[in-house]
This record gives C-alpha cells, sequence and structure tokens, in this order.
C-alpha cells in the first residue's frame, strides 16, 4: 500500500521509495526504508497530507506520497 | 595583536538560528545579497575576547548541503571555496533539541568536510517540557566535537558558545563518516585515485560538480562515471548510512520521556488545519492585520504628518526668503515627509509577517491553502508571497523562492505584484475620501472602509484570475515536489521581530525613500521653472487679463499660481501626454501624477500635492482632498467624479508601476521575456479597466 491511502492515526512502517521520482531531499527528511510514518492530518478538500516521520512534522502532496510504499503496523 | 575569527553558522530551518546569530551579534549586523543573486547575506561581529571579534556569517537554513536549488548552492558557496570571503574557520551547527537526529544529518555533512564544529544545541529551555534528557559529555565523546546547550529565550549558553569559537583550533577535524561502508568498490578506487584528499569533498566534486581547490575531474582510464540515477542512489544509501550512525549514537545519549510532554502541537494543529475553523481563524487573522494597517497608524500617521507640516512652516520663516528657502520648504521636507509617512504601515505589516512566521502559524496557512490554490497553478506555498505583496511585493517576489516546483514559482511571481502593496494605500485613501461618500453601512461598516476593503480583495482575486490564465500558456513537464516542514509552535522571541522589523523598514526607507525624495525634488523644480516668455511673465500677463476683474489679492495670486504652474515645463509635460489618458478621464495634472508614479506608486500623492499646493502652504491630506475636490473640467463639471475616481482605483489596482519591482522580476525569473509579459499583462488590464470603468460610470 502506499502513503497517500494512509489513514488518520494510522502508523506504518515505510518499506520503499521510489528513487527514480523521489527528490534527495525527502531522503533527508527521513523517508527512509525501515523509518515508522504516522499520519496526523490531511488536509481540507483532501490534499496534502501531514505526517510524523523521523521525528520531523512534514507535509506532502498525495502525488508525491504515492511514490513511498508503506506496511501498515 | 586583533585577531579575526571567521565563523559560519549553519542549521535546518526552523531551529531558531537567526535567534542565535541575533543573539551573538545584536545590532552589529548587515544584510546585503550575494553577488548576482538575492539571497539574503547576513554578516555580523561580536568581540568573543580580549583581543578576538568573531565575524559571523549567518548561512540560509538548510537540510542538508546537497544543494537542492541554485541559490542554496551560491549560499553554500562559502563553504566549499577556501577562497571565498566568508570561508569559516570554525562552523557552528545550530540544532534543536525536539530534532536533534535531523538536525545532526547536516552537522555530519559539515564534520567530514573537515571543519572544526561546535554544536549548538538550541531551545534548551524545552527540553522539560518535552522530557527530553541528553547525556552532553557522552554526546560529546560519540560526536567527536564541542556542544553548547542554549536557549536564546532564557539567554543561556551564549557565553559558552562565544568560548568555544574561541578555542576552535584545539577541536578534531576528524571525519564522522567513513565513505566506504557506502559503497565500498567505488570510493576505494576514488581513494587511489585522490591520494590524500578529503574523500566527501571528492564526492561532492563527482556528484555535484562543486569546485574544490585541488581535485580535479582528471580520472584514471580505470573509472567510468556515474550516471545520475548511479549517483542518487549512492547519495541514498550515504545518507541512509549518516542515519544509522546518528541513531546509534542518540540512542546512548538522548532520552525522552513521551509521557512527560504536552503536546500543545497536536491541539493547535486540531484548530488551526480544521476544516471549518481553520479558514475561520486564517479570515480573522487577516482581517486583524488590515484593521491594524489602517487604524491604528492613523495615530502615528497624523502625527507625522502634522510635524512636517510645521517643520515645513517653520522653515520657511527662518530661512531668508529665496530659491534655497523653496526648494527646502516645498521640495526637500515634504518629500521626506512623504516618505516618512509610510513607516507606521509598513513596520505594523512586517510586525504581522513576522509574527505569524516566527509562531509557526505561516505553515499552517500553506497546508490549508495548497488545494484551493492548485487549480490556479499556484501552490500553498504561494500565500506567503500574496499576502507578503500586501507589504511590498520586491520581499514578496522573493520569498516565492521556496517554491521547489518552477512553473508554480514562475506564477506566483507574476501575479504577486496584484496584491495590494502598502505604497498604493496612500493613493487609495485619497481617491476613497474624494469620491466614495463618508457613511455608514448597516449600521457600522465605513462606507469607505468596506470599499478599502474591496481593494485588497480585488488584487487577490485578479491574482487568482491571473494564474489560471497563465497556467494554460505556460509549459512545464516537471514533477511538482511539495515539501514543507511543519514546525513546532513557539511564542515569537521578541528580538527576532524587532530586528525583522526594523530590517525591513530600514530598507523601505533607505530604498525607495532615495526615489521617492529624488522624484519629488525634481518634481519641484520641474514645477517652478518654465520658458520665461510665458512662465516668467506669469505677474504681468494675469494682472493685465484681470485688470478690469477686482479680484482680491488673494484671488490673484492663486490665478497666478495656476498659470504658472501650466505654463511651467511639468505643465507642458503633462499636456503633451494627457491625450493618452483622457479615454481614463485624466486631465493633464492626474497624467502627471500617474506617469511619475511609475518610478514608484507612493509618489502619487506627494506629487497631486506637489501639482495642486505649490505656492500655497501646508501639506496636510484634508487641504489636498479639498483643493482635489475644486477642481473642474474645461467645461465647469467636477473632475473628480465616481467615474475618475473608480478609474484611477483601478489603475492603481492593476498596473505594473514600481520599477524596483521590474527590477526584481528581472532577477528573480532571470529572463526579460517573463518581465515583459508581466508588464505588458499589468498594464494593459489597468489600463482598459480604467477605461471601461471611467466610460460606463
Amino acid at each position: 500500500m502506499k502513503l497517500d491511502s494512509l489513514k488518520i492515526n494510522e502508523k506504518a512502517i515505510i518499506t520503499q521509495v521510489n528513487m527514480d521520482v523521489v527528490p534527495l531531499k525527502l531522503i533527508e527528511l527521513g523517508f527512509i526504508e525501515g523509518n515508522f510514518v504516522e499520519l496526523l492530518h490531511i488536509a481540507p478538500f483532501n490534499d496534502p497530507i501531514y505526517v510524523k516521520v523521523n521525528d520531523s512534522h512534514i507535509s506532502i502532496r498525495k502525488e508525491l506520497a504515492k511514490e513511498i510504499t508503506i506496511e501498515i503496523i | 595583536m586583533k585577531n579575526t575569527i571567521k565563523v559560519a553558522l549553519v542549521g535546518n530551518p526552523n531551529v531558531g538560528k537567526t535567534s542565535v546569530f541575533n543573539a551573538l551579534t545584536g545590532l552589529n549586523q548587515r544584510v546585503g545579497n550575494y553577488p548576482g543573486i538575492t539571497v539574503e547575506r547576513k554578516v555580523g561581529f561580536c568581540k568573543i575576547g580580549n583581543e578576538t571579534t568573531a565575524q559571523i556569517v549567518d548561512l540560509p537554513g538548510t537540510y542538508s548541503i546537497n544543494p537542492s536549488s541554485k541559490d542554496e548552492e551560491v549560499a553554500l558557496k562559502a563553504l566549499f571555496d577556501s577562497k571565498n570571503n566568508d570561508f569559516p574557520d570554525v562552523v557552528v551547527v545550530v540544532a534543536e533539541v525536539e530534532n536533534l537526529k535531523r538536525n545532526l544529518l547536516l552537522f555530519s555533512q559539515i564534520k567530514d568536510l573537515g571543519f572544526p564544529v561546535v554544536l549548538a544545541i538550541n531551545m534548551a529551555d524545552r527540553m522539560e517540557l518535552k522530557g527530553i534528557t541528553i547525556d552532553i559529555s557522552e554526546l560529546e565523546k560519540q560526536l567527536d566535537t564541542k556542544i553548547a546547550l542554549i536557549s536564546v529565550r532564557k539567554n543561556q549558553g551564549i557565553n559558552e558558545l562565544k568560548q568555544l569559537i574561541l578555542n576552535y583550533q584545539t577541536f578534531s577535524t576528524q571525519s564522522f563518516l567513513d565513505l566506504k561502508k557506502v559503497d565500498e568498490p567505488h570510493f576505494e578506487l576514488m581513494e587511489k585515485l585522490y591520494p590524500n584528499q578529503n574523500p566527501y569533498k571528492v564526492w561532492l566534486h563527482h556528484s555535484q560538480q562543486i569546485p574544490f581547490e585541488g581535485i580535479s575531474t582528471v580520472l584514471g582510464s580505470n573509472y567510468t562515471p556515474k550516471t545520475e540515477s548511479e549517483i542518487k542512489r549512492i547519495q541514498q544509501r550515504e545518507t541512509i548510512k549518516r542515519y544509522q550512525l546518528i541513531g546509534e549514537i542518540l540512542k546512548k545519549t538522548y532520552v525522552i520521556d513521551a509521557s512527560k510532554a504536552t503536546d500543545l502541537r497536536a491541539k493547535l494543529d486540531r484548530i488551526f488545519t480544521h476544516k471549518v475553523f481553520g479558514y475561520v481563524i486564517f479570515f480573522a487573522i487577516m482581517l486583524l492585520v488590515f484593521q491594524a494597517i489602517f487604524e491604528w497608524s492613523a495615530i502615528p500617521m497624523d502625527f507625522i504628518d502634522g510635524s512636517f507640516g510645521s517643520l515645513s512652516e517653520w522653515a520657511k520663516s527662518v530661512l531668508p526668503e529665496g530659491k534655497l528657502a523653496e526648494l527646502i520648504s516645498d521640495g526637500i521636507i515634504p518629500g521626506i515627509g512623504g516618505v516618512v509617512i509610510f513607516i507606521p504601515q509598513i513596520a505594523i505589516l512586517f510586525l504581522f509577517i513576522a509574527l505569524l512566521e516566527e509562531s509557526g502559524y505561516m505553515s499552517r496557512v500553506v497546508f490549508l491553502m495548497d488545494k484551493i490554490m492548485r487549480p490556479f497553478g499556484l501552490s500553498g506555498k504561494s500565500v506567503v508571497p500574496l499576502i507578503s505583496g500586501t507589504a511590498c511585493s520586491i520581499p514578496a517576489i522573493m520569498s516565492a523562492r521556496n517554491i521547489e516546483n518552477s512553473k508554480e514559482r514562475l506564477i506566483t511571481m507574476l501575479v504577486t505584484p496584484f496584491s495590494t502593496c502598502a505604497a498604493r494605500i496612500p493613493v487609495y485613501v485619497i481617491i476613497i475620501a474624494l469620491v466614495i461618500p463618508d457613511e455608514t453601512v448597516f449600521g457600522i461598516f465605513s462606507l469607505q472602509a468596506l470599499t478599502m476593503a474591496g481593494m485588497y480583495f480585488l488584487g487577490f482575486f485578479v491574482a487568482l484570475i491571473s494564474a489560471f490564465v497563465m497556467k494554460r500558456f505556460i509549459n512545464a513537464n516537471e514533477k511538482s515536489f511539495f515539501i514543507i516542514e511543519m514546525p513546532s509552535y513557539k511564542l515569537p522571541l521578541f528580538q527576532n521581530v524587532f530586528y525583522t522589523v526594523w530590517e525591513k523598514t530600514k530598507e523601505f526607507v533607505v530604498g525607495a525613500g532615495k526615489i521617492i525624495l529624488a522624484l519629488s525634488i525634481v518634481l519641484w523644480f520641474l514645477g517652478t521653472h518654465g520658458p520665461s516668455d510665458t512662465f516668467g511673465q506669469a505677474e504681468t500677463i494675469i494682472t493685465e487679463k484681470h485688470i478690469n476683474d477686482n479680484l482680491t489679492e488673494e484671488e490673484l495670486a492663486d490665478e497666478i499660481a495656476g498659470y504658472q504652474l501650466e505654463t511651467s515645463y511639468i505643465g507642458k509635460i503633462g499636456h503633451t501626454i494627457q491625450p493618452v489618458f483622457a479615454p481614463l478621464g485624466y486631465d493633464w495634472k492626474i497624467s502627471i501624477a500617474v506617469l511619475t508614479s511609475f518610478a514608484a506608486r507612493e509618489v502619487f500623492v506627494g506629487n497631486l500635492a506637489t501639482l495642486y499646493n505649490i505656492g500655497s502652504s501646508g501639506e496636510d491630506e484634508e487641504k489636498i482632498i479639498g483643493k482635489m475636490r475644486a477642481q473642474v473640467r474645461e467645461d465647469g463639471s467636477p473632475m473628480f467624479t465616481l467615474g475618475t475616481g473608480v478609474s484611477l482605483l483601478l489603475f492603481y489596482a492593476f498596473a505594473m508601476q514600481c520599477i524596483s519591482t521590474i527590477a526584481i522580476t528581472r532577477k528573480e525569473t532571470n529572463s526579460w521575456k517573463w518581465t515583459f509579459v508581466q508588464v505588458v499583462f499589468m498594464t494593459a488590464l489597468a489600463y482598459f479597466s480604467a477605461m471601461l470603468a471611467y466610460q460606463i460610470l
């Protein structure tokens, strides 16, 4: 499953990041395989999303979240 | 002997790096630009020992030294090029207690460049609140560095930091990460090809073409350069490896007791990003800002206005009569007054923007607005430039820089000048006072204030519509990246807010002020000089003309002044260009004021004052309005009807009327084409909408 379909308050573990699309900056912020990610909020109108990862609070659009594969825990 | 230690301050965004910089240097700082680009370069000085001064450069906030934009690259050059003026002797990495892990990533990269590094862990005052304990001496040992635990808010640790900077020569410059653990064959080969070179620099040179002294691209024949995708994958592995090491170190030294943490963030986020309250709060804050700009600023503005009026009077009374006295009392003093009068509004606006940024709220607005802005080809981040644009387009266009997607960034820059900047306020105030009746509607709202609010709304509205149009004409296939950190909520630090307001206001007074003052003087000159056969003979001609009309002395003087103005150089220019503006309903005086305000909008009112006021005393608004109201067209109908007024309002709302903004667009888009498109688009829109309004009303 991809990060864009995670629901509010659900936690997951990142299993794969599509490096062909995702910029290095996202890796540097902590979107790394094995890291936990928690969905905190979804903006009104259903995009962007607001997640906690690597102790950081980051907002990304769903189109980018689609490139990150996760497994719910 | 006096020593200077060069220090570079680096750190992630939102870690309070600027607070540390302010705490170290106080007002002893300069803000300039890096050559060729408009990234702010902040340098400050502080005494750190009896005979030692530190020269501190505040580099822009960054998550990594792998530059993600051209601007970052130029700013980070200070760390890469040993011949650079800012090349540091020691680097201070500012980190924040709550997010030490991510902050240490940057730390580890800086350390690998071979600099002596001080780690300044900021916001120590939040440790207790968040239930955090750090074993500092163990962390120092593990990271092979020196640590200063500081709290700018509580004024703790700054002296310790200065002491550490002073002793930088004793620091270890060992690297943090052994790159061979990332990709053994590659980095072993590199070591053979570049003996005695810093392996990280060699890697940065290959991965990002960063030039280092002594490292050239000449490679042995047994090496095939990595492809872009291979490089990216090595960078990914490198980042993962760094995080692994950092994680192991923090496991031994950093404890967080989550049960002690009081989570203000979650509570506030629930309100501020709520699908109803979020927007309600945002609009309420915007209303408050506008209220402040119009209501609160009126008191100091009246005071400034009055003071300059009296100063002008006083100068007139004490100076010996003559051209010089006129230049000072009618040219220079009102000219300076025309600059100073804006200070309260600009200061209040930047105060609010600084508060919204500092508190962390602005990021929530970006989050809330992103989806709404996207259909217009903009991003949530465009909200910041559009709001800042209500102060001044120049910093606003610059703030578009943190929009990653180039198309969204370009559109944002092109439409930002539609936001009603502070310079338009006086123009609107005068015209609204002239043509909109001073009545209240629904018992509480002043019609004039509503019109003013409407002008702001119109600005934003047209910005969005224009963005929507431009989106169709600008092509870009780039994948859109929107990555924004949601910082923790913080009570804004007084000194940070103060420095921002001070810096921006100073920038306005010095930058825009020069143009305004110079133009006021030029106008005064053009308005008080003219060809000798008409202008020079004004008194004789008018006296003869009215010889049988029995005018009082005052009426005669006004007639003479009027004739002089009409025959002065400025009168001649006005008559020449007036046909262009005739369809918009402007006479030659307004035409001059409009034309001259292409240099900077804010000169409009000053110019009208000059144009309607030459030869008579006083500079106050009431008088200008009174005089303007009395103006008639040739057929005797009043000049400032609703039609003329609305036409002027629209013209000023849309016209690209500020040389400085044109210059900044050129700089930021790096394209004459887009600059030209912006000017033509805005001017055409202004001209035709004003014409339409005048013809209909």
